[in-house]
């Protein structure tokens, strides 16, 4: 190739795209700050079954927050977030109850057991290189070894599990309030935008930004001093942590947990679902899953419910809300792998690079 | 291993390798004699212990038929189905099915499960699993997944959570030298038993189970030689599938058929994957066994809890310690 | 002194001798060239140096302190950064964020971090694809972006695996300047594997030939390329005919 060539080639390439903006996160923690200002005035309007989907919905979108944390910007796949959900719905449940702890107390607590816990599992999971299937296989052994040891633990009331002692009145406090008040959706309100920040925050620090690289490639990554160990059992006890939030909150809200609906393999799927639906590895993407699956079951119940003619002979079954997310997975992973919101967001960007 | 999917062995080594193997082997048997000696101790009871024994290989066995077509599946196309209890569950359905309409024999109704579900294997392979859509391993997990929420739900949807029984015509309880087994396991047994020489035999002796082992050790290789590898993978995941299907119509008198029955099984059945070694058809027939016979202890050493406990405990043990499986070589 | 110094270093792979007793020192400043047929081990050379493999035997001091065995990103930190022959680039990130990641263990905030990345960047003659994807990078490219990265992080010594391999000699010009200019005005210390022989001659001060993982021979260019071991190692042909593979 003659120099000329090379010279023309490089003047019809354009100077390339302009700098992207210094600091992404002012504009995401922007979109956060309006969507909670929006959602702060929901309880208020919404009918009262849909504002405890509306909870619900919060509920699922911390969960796929720290789920995505480990998995999407980390890429460790974990298939047993259920840990560290039930974690934090039993370290709460255990203190407010044996000790008359109040949650609030009792969800730190939470938190930092369920990330101890996940630095355990990923120090000895990252220490024998598990990797892939075997990782997943691993964080889901360990989240049922735990199903399976509070169900025959008498400290923990076996497979009865807690009942929330209930008291006269509300106080923010203990958490409780009248059944319906719209406090609780406030405080999962806070407690779900607390979380996205979390992520928005550790997404664009040097340490998220660390991570990204090791999960892109971890030799590549240590080769320019990225510490590999330290930030991937960083980021396994900020995702535990996170989930374990979720957790806590769950007991104080339904007043009952035991150890199917804490550490039951669904609380871990329904966790992957919601944020690979929404958009694996994006800040978005677990807000907008938890709309879509949150949803989904009032959605069918509603229908099933009162079902039209054709589905009459459904009236009254379970099943079809799975049924709807597992196709909805399924069509995702096939057809958009990097979800709804991820999707969207690339074909945006794309057109306005255009 | 001699068999199948052992992509990095060496004919030159193959003695040796066999040693390996053999002296494996010896440490897994002392390792399981121990076990045992330890049950009598705690129990204080032989006969519990070889009641224990008996049951636990027996159910084993199924175990074992079970997690040779998950085996076969990741060893040959690197997936990890998901799917395949959900698929097992599907075929207990059909089986029951089956016998409540036509009040054939249980185990002949492996005539219908196991082309069913080998045609189920092939269209979730052709549909779901196969083209780029379906190429890396969290997409693989995912649609398994996703896959398995369906089935399950999908009965549960339709037949409703009440478990459903089959009952074995002629049933009739066995004493094997003191251990009361019931007619229906041991059948179970020697058929699950059965099954899997047969697919270890269509392996190692038939022209598409060298055509399979090719794909397993060397797929770009195999594409050279003119084998048409999505065919292969398609047939392979079908194999696998058509192996819940037998087991299915095996196990069907001696389970109650619910939509959820599945779960169990798949945890099992990954456990024994991992223990006989990722893709080693004859290591997941023995790690059936074994983790048949640690689930039946393990309610002798740990009073009150779970049998699975026991199982995912060796399971985290397996997975840090020999990924690669106890027969398998670290690579 | 030695600022990089290996002694008895042996590594093996299921049996077989991918490094036998492999010395070499490397001082402060200097220019060295690795050269060998296929598979005599220069790559594993590498990963053992920067803490990727262990050696089973033998140790590597860097800068008098013996880092044998330390994790790759200890190594990184305190001076000693490779770049790969099969280029690695963190595929979700644009080709100034790959390059800002390396410096962030010695700038903080956002701005320095960006004008850093971007001088050096612009220093590799990318400037025009640097808020672009990694991944759309052609080859030479990504070559490139293999050498920014490694730039990024500091180093005091530049171990750099086949650079120019891929290149078309118009591009690889720029990169033998910068290398040289690197050693002029950064003082770095470069160690670099290389097929084409050209620039193994124009630039090294010293070449060490391996040869099924033994050091074959050590010396100016001129004394190893004369060397009669050397051209029997590259089975009879005259290394320099590697010149324009």
């Amino acid at each position: 190739m003659t120099d000329t060539a090379v010279e023309s080639r490089r003047e019809t390439r354009s100077a390339g795209p302009a700098a992207p903006p210094l600091r992404p996160q002012n504009r995401q923690f922007a979109v956060l700050a309006v969507l909670v200002l929006l959602a702060i005035p929901l309880p208020l309007i919404l009918p009262a079954a849909q504002g405890a989907v509306a909870v619900r919905i919060l509920i699922f979108l911390i969960m796929a927050v720290g789920w995505n944390i480990m998995s999407g910007f980390g890429g460790m796949f974990s298939f047993g977030h259920a840990a560290y959900f039930g974690l934090g719905a039993y370290t709460s449940a255990y203190l407010l109850v044996e000790h008359g702890v109040s949650p609030w107390v009792g969800m730190a607590a939470g938190m930092v057991v369920a990330a101890a816990v996940a630095m355990v599992i990923g120090y000895f999971s990252f220490r024998y290189e598990l990797k892939g299937a075997y990782f997943a296989l691993a964080t889901f052994a360990f989240a049922e070894m735990l199903r399976l040891i509070t169900t025959s633990s008498d400290a923990v009331n076996g497979a009865v599990g807690y009942q929330v002692p209930l008291i006269q009145g509300s106080s923010l406090g203990q958490m409780q309030f009248p059944a319906g008040s719209p406090a609780y959706f406030w405080i999962a309100l806070v407690l779900a935008g607390g979380a996205v920040a979390l992520s928005i925050l550790f997404r664009h620090s040097a340490a998220g930004r660390y991570v990204v690289a090791i999960r892109d490639d971890e030799l590549a990554a240590a080769s320019v001093g990225a510490p590999v160990m330290r930030h991937k059992l960083l980021t396994v006890a900020l995702s535990g942590a996170i989930t374990a939030v979720a957790g806590a909150f769950y007991t104080q809200y339904y007043l009952f947990i035991d150890p199917q609906l804490a550490f039951g393999s669904s609380v871990s799927i329904e966790a992957i679902v919601t944020a690979v639906i929404g958009g694996i590895g994006t800040i978005w993407g677990p807000v907008v899953g938890a709309v879509i699956v949150g949803s989904l079951s009032d959605v069918t119940a509603t229908l099933l419910a009162t079902p039209p003619e054709f589905l009459s002979f459904l009236q009254g079954r379970s099943g079809l809300d799975v049924i709807l997310y597992a196709v909805m997975l399924i069509l995702i992973v096939r057809l958009m792998p990097k979800g709804i919101f991820g999707t969207l967001a690339e074909k945006f960007s794309e057109r306005r690079r255009r | 291993m001699t068999t199948t999917i052992d992509t990095d062995a060496p004919e030159t080594r193959a003695p040796s390798a066999t040693l390996a193997v053999l002296k494996r082997a010896g440490v897994v048997g002392a390792l399981v004699a121990a076990a045992v000696a330890v049950a009598l101790v705690q129990s204080g009871s032989g006969i519990v212990v070889w009641q224990s024994v008996v049951t636990g290989l027996l159910t084993g066995g199924l175990y074992g038929l079970i997690a040779m077509g998950l085996t076969l599946i990741f060893g040959v196309l690197d997936i990890v189905n998901f799917a395949h209890g959900a698929m097992l569950a599907v075929a207990m359905f059909i089986s029951f099915g089956v016998v409540a309409v036509t009040g054939l024999h249980p185990y002949l109704t492996m005539l219908i499960t196991v082309p069913a579900l080998f045609l189920v294997g092939v269209l979730v392979h052709r549909g779901l699993l196969s083209g780029s859509g379906g190429a890396t391993l969290e997409n693989q997990l995912l649609i398994t997944l996703g896959l398995s929420l369906l089935l399950e739900n999908g009965l549960l949807l339709f037949f409703g959570a009440e478990p459903k029984n089959v009952g074995l015509p002629g049933e009739t309880h066995l004493d094997v030298f003191g251990a009361v087994v019931a007619g229906s396991r041991l059948y179970a047994f020697l058929g699950a038993m059965a099954l899997g020489l047969l697919l270890y035999w269509m392996l190692q002796h038939t022209r598409l189970g060298t055509a399979i082992r090719a794909v397993a050790s060397n797929s770009a290789g195999a594409e050279l030689v003119g084998i048409n590898v999505r065919r292969i993978h398609t047939l392979t995941f079908a194999i696998g599938a058509a192996c819940a299907g037998a087991a299915a119509a095996l196990a069907v008198p001696l389970l109650s058929v619910t939509p959820t029955l599945g779960e169990q099984f798949n945890i099992t059945a990954f456990v024994v994957v991992v223990l006989g070694g990722m893709g080693n058809v004859v290591g997941a027939l023995v790690g059936g066994l074994l983790i048949g016979l640690v689930e039946q202890l393990t309610t002798i050493y740990l009073d009150g809890q779970s049998s699975l406990l026991g199982v995912f405990v060796v399971f985290v043990l397996v997975l840090f310690l020999r990924p690669q499986g106890l027969f398998g070589r670290r690579t | 002194m030695s600022v990089l110094e290996l002694s008895g270093v042996d590594k093996s792979f299921r049996g077989l001798r991918a490094l036998s007793d492999v010395d070499m020192a490397v001082s402060e400043g200097e220019i060295v060239g690795v050269i060998g047929p296929n598979g005599a081990g220069k790559t594993t050379l590498f990963n053992v140096i920067c803490g990727a493999l262990k050696p089973d035997a033998g140790s590597v001091r860097f800068a008098g302190e013996d880092v044998t065995g330390h994790k790759p990103e200890k190594i990184a930190r305190s001076g000693m950064v490779r770049t790969f022959q099969l280029m690695r680039p963190f595929a979700t990130m644009s080709v100034a964020e790959n390059v800002s990641l390396a410096a962030q263990h010695h700038t903080r905030g956002a701005e320095r971090l960006r004008g850093h990345a971007v001088e050096i960047v612009e220093r590799v003659g990318l400037r025009e694809w640097a808020y672009r994807p990694a991944t759309e990078l052609p080859t030479a490219g990504l070559k490139r972006l293999e050498l920014a990265r490694a730039l990024a992080a500091r180093p005091r010594v530049l171990l750099l695996d086949e650079v120019l391999a891929g290149l078309l000699p118009a591009e690889r010009e720029p990169v033998l300047d910068l290398l040289a200019e690197l050693r002029e005005q950064d003082g770095t210390t470069l160690v670099f594997i290389e097929h084409i022989m050209a620039a193994v001659m124009r630039l090294s001060d010293r070449v060490l030939v391996l040869d099924q993982g033994a050091v074959l021979a050590t010396g100016t260019p001129d004394e190893v390329t004369a060397d009669p071991r050397v051209i029997e190692a590259y089975l009879g042909e005259e290394p320099t005919t590697h010149a324009d593979a």
